[in-house]
């Protein structure tokens, strides 16, 4: 039992480390990679591992419900607020139509009604952890197209509760009976009269916020000074799981209840600490989840009915992207961010296992057709990756003019022969470009929002669309020929990505590189960076200045001690950056603190000496001192 | 009547009390101007079309500051290198400043003995000046002679408030208009046009 659980695991994690850095360097993408490994090592190729993949799934979607926790914490109330009309809006109409198109067209094909209005709500929704994935891996969370996802995804999450409520009403009159008995396995709350159901339910979400906000934060606090990392994670794993019990106990999906918990705490002071403990557990069963999906693939059923397994796929997949693209231009998306958005969400989501399973077991869909249908939204999910890939290589291309130029131009770059290059034009690179442009040095600039690319190229910028990290993106910006490239990108982890591929690829290009805060420097000097450009500290000590001549004390005093506190505190970043401990870190910082503070002071008085008319008095003679 | 500009540059005010004196007895007279260099600009990126304004607003110029290895603090010159351009304030097109006045107001830490040509620094402390009266010349201005606060950092503070009412004096006296530079050119130093009786040295 023990050995043949070790040797489950070590397949999975056999297959996921060859696969995915394999998947990943081919510019696929990790998801595309974990599913391959599932084919791989599932059914149809090596067999190691065959029904018991179905349990597997519904353990690794445990996965989806931390990954909706994390991405909670990164959506504070307010932002969630602002995007209530897309997720109603966009998400509501998206399940609606779909849901009616596929119920019209079942209708029309002879199915009965009610079969088709379940298949068609169970289509209607996507995958969130392909999705979400997908645009997080290629940095796009934050583009429209990403946004619009998110609350296309988190409308779907939502409507799954109605969903299963109203599933039992579809039940065709004479299997009324079978479906009764699954009732009383999902839980005492369903036992209960209507109402109280409701005050439950309501009861359950008053308490996943009251908790998140009064008791979660003194328990970290608590926990916090024990100063046992890994009680830490048990106690954010506890949390998650916790609520994710009590969300499936009063009937609402787990994954929406860990998102409000999220949400609860996205302005704790605990965020980045709940969010980097629960990463790597959220990375590895969803990694299991996309792995269990692709080896549930049958491809026994697939090759006995190819051609209407393949038509149903490519049917779906059309349909849903039409809406979608229908969707995307009544809310004003741009084009190519319309395309990106259209071609993520086209796949049924993993959802769609758990709604099949319930029909099947309320007797409202037919085992033929939830078979063929399991098979259609595990296929449509393993295109996804393939089908966002033919986007952004074929029609992102054509779309954005931003990147028009990629094929043509390597001519178009080597006539201006820029020795500057500028990865990511958002305020912080755009500022650098201007002041260079204005100086009469030429820049080529990446960036990888579409929608911005389309703006700065109307007010007359000439900006690239593409991502900055791939190295033959880079070559052909002409990363051979430039002197320096100016890695301006807000994400931190991209920029360490993008030095790598640099240091490879491109060994004589210099880079100057931004960077969040002085945590951040200490990785970049790790990487070997020497010029490093901290966000705010410019800022930082001008406030300073402005804020001792505001006190009366006089500008170029205040500009001197200002620029001596940066000088300093740049040489003492490069000490701190080689310590590694938490301990030895603070006792350090406080012995550089009293260190700056005399350094501070003993310029101040040797230059003051030095500005005052001693000079002339040494040897005077006529003092008496 | 005239109006008269200081141009002020000292780099560490706070250590300095003269200066400090100084500035309080030339500032609120009516017709006189206080322009702090340093002040303005701290880091010596000079805004050289305000400063031509200033310097075309006002018929006698001041640069006011404490005397540094025989000349003035750096943005004194900094300001004389970007204020002055050419074919403004020199050169054949340059006629903005004809017939301004010019001076500096010094203070220094030797005695008065200490420039001559006995003394420490073998020169009377106007040859240093040369560049000043040679700029102002160039520039077709009259260099007046200057305002002089010796041992400056030996006197006391009631010595250093005398000195405060004497600059206040001359300044109120350039306003007014009622002296002719003829009678100020034979002054060695412009200290002498107002009574400095009180002002003492202390060791």
């Amino acid at each position: 039992m023990q050995e043949s659980f070790f040797f489950q695991a070590m397949i999975y994690l056999a297959s996921a480390v060859i696969m995915v850095p394999l998947a990943k360097k081919s510019g696929l993408g990790s998801v595309l990679g974990y599913l391959i490994a599932g084919i791989i090592i599932g059914p149809a190729c090596l067999k190691f591992i065959g029904k018991e993949g179905e349990d597997l799934m519904h353990f690794a979607e445990f996965g989806v419900v931390m990954m909706l926790f994390v991405i909670g914490l990164e959506l504070e109330p307010s932002r969630l607020w602002r995007m209530r009309k897309a997720i109603a809006g966009m998400g509501g109409l998206q399940v609606l139509i779909t849901t009616f198109l596929i119920a019209g067209i079942g209708i029309l094909l002879h199915v009965d009604w009610r079969q088709a209005l379940a298949l068609g709500m169970i289509i209607s929704m996507s995958s969130t952890a392909i999705v979400l994935q997908s645009l997080n891996e290629k940095g796009l969370m934050k583009s429209a197209a990403g946004e619009s996802s998110f609350a296309v995804l988190l409308f779907q999450d939502i409507a799954v509760i109605p969903m299963l409520a109203l599933f039992p009403f579809l039940a065709p009159p004479q299997a009324a009976g079978t479906g009764s008995t699954a009732h009383t396995e999902t839980g005492w709350v369903k036992t209960l009269p209507a109402w109280e159901q409701t005050l439950v339910v309501l009861g359950a979400v008053i308490a996943v916020i009251v908790v998140g906000r009064y008791l979660v934060r003194p328990a970290f606090r608590i926990i916090a000074k024990t100063g046992m990392r890994e009680m830490f994670t048990a106690t954010v794993l506890l949390l998650v799981v916790g609520i994710a019990v009590l969300m499936t106990t009063v009937g609402l999906s787990p994954a929406l209840g860990t998102f409000l918990a999220g949400v609860v705490l996205a302005n704790s002071e605990y965020r980045h600490e709940l969010e980097s403990d629960i990463d790597p557990f959220k990375g590895l069963l969803l990694g299991l989840f996309f792995i269990a999906v692709g080896a549930s693939i049958d491809f026994n059923l697939i090759m006995e009915k190819p051609l209407l397994i393949l038509g149903l796929v490519l049917g779906v997949m059309c349909l849903k992207m039409l809406v979608l693209l229908f969707l995307g231009r009544i809310f004003k998306i741009s084009n190519a961010q319309n395309f990106l958005f259209s071609f993520g969400l086209c796949q049924v989501g993993e959802f769609a296992f758990v709604l099949f399973s319930f029909s099947s077991q309320e007797g409202i869909l037919s085992k033929e057709i939830t078979d063929s249908m399991i098979a259609v939204v595990a296929i449509s999910m393993g295109l996804t990756p393939l089908v966002m890939l033919i986007n952004e290589k074929l029609i992102q291309p054509r779309l954005c003019k931003g990147s028009e130029p990629v094929n043509e131009r390597e001519h178009d770059v080597a006539d201006e022969d820029n020795q500057v290059i500028i990865a990511g034009y958002g305020h912080f690179g755009s500022t650098v470009g201007r002041l260079l442009n204005a100086s009469n040095i030429g820049t080529t600039v990446l960036d990888i929002d579409s929608d911005s690319v389309d703006r700065l190229r109307r007010m007359g910028f000439k900006v690239y669309y593409g991502d900055a990290s791939r190295h033959d993106l880079l070559a052909i910006a002409g990363a051979h020929k430039a002197k320096l490239i100016i890695i301006a990108i807000s994400d931190e982890v991209k920029r360490l990505e993008m030095i790598e591929t640099i240091k490879k690829h491109f060994p004589s290009l210099r880079m100057l590189v931004r960077s969040t805060n002085r945590y951040d420097a200490y990785n970049l000097m790790n990487a070997g960076m020497l010029h490093i450009y901290r966000e705010t500290i410019d800022t930082s000590l001008r406030v300073g200045v402005d804020a001792m001549k505001l006190l009366g004390h006089p500008a170029h005093e205040a500009n001197r001690w200002a620029k001596t506190f940066f000088i300093e505190d740049e040489k003492r970043l490069k000490y701190l950056s080689s310590i590694r401990t938490d301990e030895e870190y603070v006792i350090a910082v406080r012995r550089n603190t009293e260190e700056m503070e005399a350094t501070l002071l003993a310029d101040r008085e040797l230059w003051g000496n030095r500005a005052n008319d001693a000079w002339e008095i040494e040897g005077d003679g006529d003092g008496g001192r | 009547m005239p109006k008269v500009l200081i141009q002020f540059a000292h780099p560490a005010l706070s250590k300095s009390r003269v200066q400090k004196t100084l500035i309080h007895y030339c500032q609120n007279i009516e017709g006189v101007t206080f322009n702090d260099l340093y002040e303005q600009y701290p880091d010596l990126y000079i805004d050289i079309k305000r400063e031509k304004e200033l310097l075309l607003q006002h018929d006698i110029i001041i640069l006011q500051h404490p005397f540094f290895w025989y000349s003035g603090p750096a943005i004194i010159k900094q300001w004389l290198d970007l204020a002055l351009e050419y074919n403004w304030a020199y050169g054949p097109n340059g006629k903005a400043l004809i017939g301004k006045k010019i001076l500096n107001a010094i203070s220094c830490g030797s005695r008065k003995e200490a420039y001559s040509t006995t003394g420490l620094h073998q020169h009377p402390l106007t040859d240093f000046l040369l560049p000043f009266k040679q700029t102002a010349s160039l520039c077709k201005m009259e260099y007046l002679p200057p305002f002089v606060i010796h041992s400056a950092h030996k006197l006391t503070q009631p010595a250093i408030e005398k000195y405060g009412e004497q600059y206040a004096a001359i300044l109120k006296a350039l306003v007014s208009g009622i002296i002719t530079t003829d009678d100020l050119q034979k002054l060695e130093y412009l200290n002498d046009l107002h009574s400095s009786a009180g002002i003492t040295e202390t060791v």
